[in-house]
């Protein structure tokens, strides 16, 4: 089992857990086994199959877009982490 | 829709900050807790604001801002150490409204709280304060109060 560590504006959806234990070899599978446990968080995730390009997911400081995204290999006792892209701007 | 209280010195802070960024957008974070509700079920008093970087292109500055993934983790760890939420951020509009743009909807988060201010002509002017989705925002109401009263509030009961 790994661990996810939920954003505070997510944790919404998680009835207030900031950390989630999940299964899975890659860190798609435990994205899959997170929103699985609690469904609600899926939109906030996912565009269809893939990561929405706001939401950022790293393994300790590495970035996974940077590793081999939802294909990076995780093991047993690894810590997670979702980090929202905040961002905003005045005009289009 | 809840009252967002804040002190005039952190008013103060956001605005200056905000005016140095001028003619590019500025951007930061706040710290709060959540309260009892007048009308909403809770209300939020800002605990501390807290600049951040803008970490957009230099020459997209002037309508945009992004925050750092390694900011956001650093506060949130701060955050959940004191106790406190990480519950918003604010940033500025040079030379537009306070109120969010396609792109801010575009970009946000649930159950966060944003803040934007107008720059007019490097003068910051109006403070509001929202609550963005996809396909729409709603308004909180921004409770300015004396540094004094805010005090006060500090010893009000956290309620979540």
């Amino acid at each position: 089992m790994a661990k996810i560590r939920i954003p505070t504006p997510l944790r919404a959806y998680t009835e207030g857990d900031s950390n989630i234990e999940v299964a899975g070899g890659t860190v798609g599978e435990a994205l899959g086994s997170l929103v699985e446990q609690h469904p609600d968080l899926r939109a906030h995730l996912f565009d269809g199959d893939n990561l929405r390009s706001f939401v950022n997911i790293f393994i300790g400081d590495e970035d996974i877009r940077f590793m081999q995204g939802l294909d990076t290999e995780i093991e047993t006792g690894d810590s997670l982490r979702i980090i929202p892209s905040i961002a905003g701007g005045a005009r289009a | 829709m809840s009252r967002i209280y804040i002190s005039e010195s952190q008013k103060r802070q956001i605005f200056e900050q905000l005016e140095k960024a001028y003619p590019n957008e500025g951007a930061g974070f706040l710290l709060g807790h959540f309260v009892e509700g007048h009308i909403a079920a809770t209300d939020v008093v800002i605990d501390e604001v807290i600049a951040a970087e803008n970490a957009s292109a230099a020459d997209e500055q002037y309508h945009r801002f992004v925050m750092t993934p390694k900011d956001w983790m650093r506060l949130e760890d701060e955050a959940d150490a004191r106790g406190l939420t990480l519950i918003g951020c604010f940033h500025s509009h040079p030379d537009s409204p306070a109120i969010p743009s396609d792109f801010d909807r575009e970009h946000s988060y649930p159950n966060f709280l944003y803040l934007i201010a107008s720059v007019m002509k490097g003068r910051a002017q109006e403070l509001r304060s929202w609550e963005l989705a996809r396909d729409g925002h709603s308004e909180h109401t921004t409770a300015l109060v004396s540094d004094r009263d805010w005090r006060e509030m500090m010893k009000w009961p956290t309620v979540r």
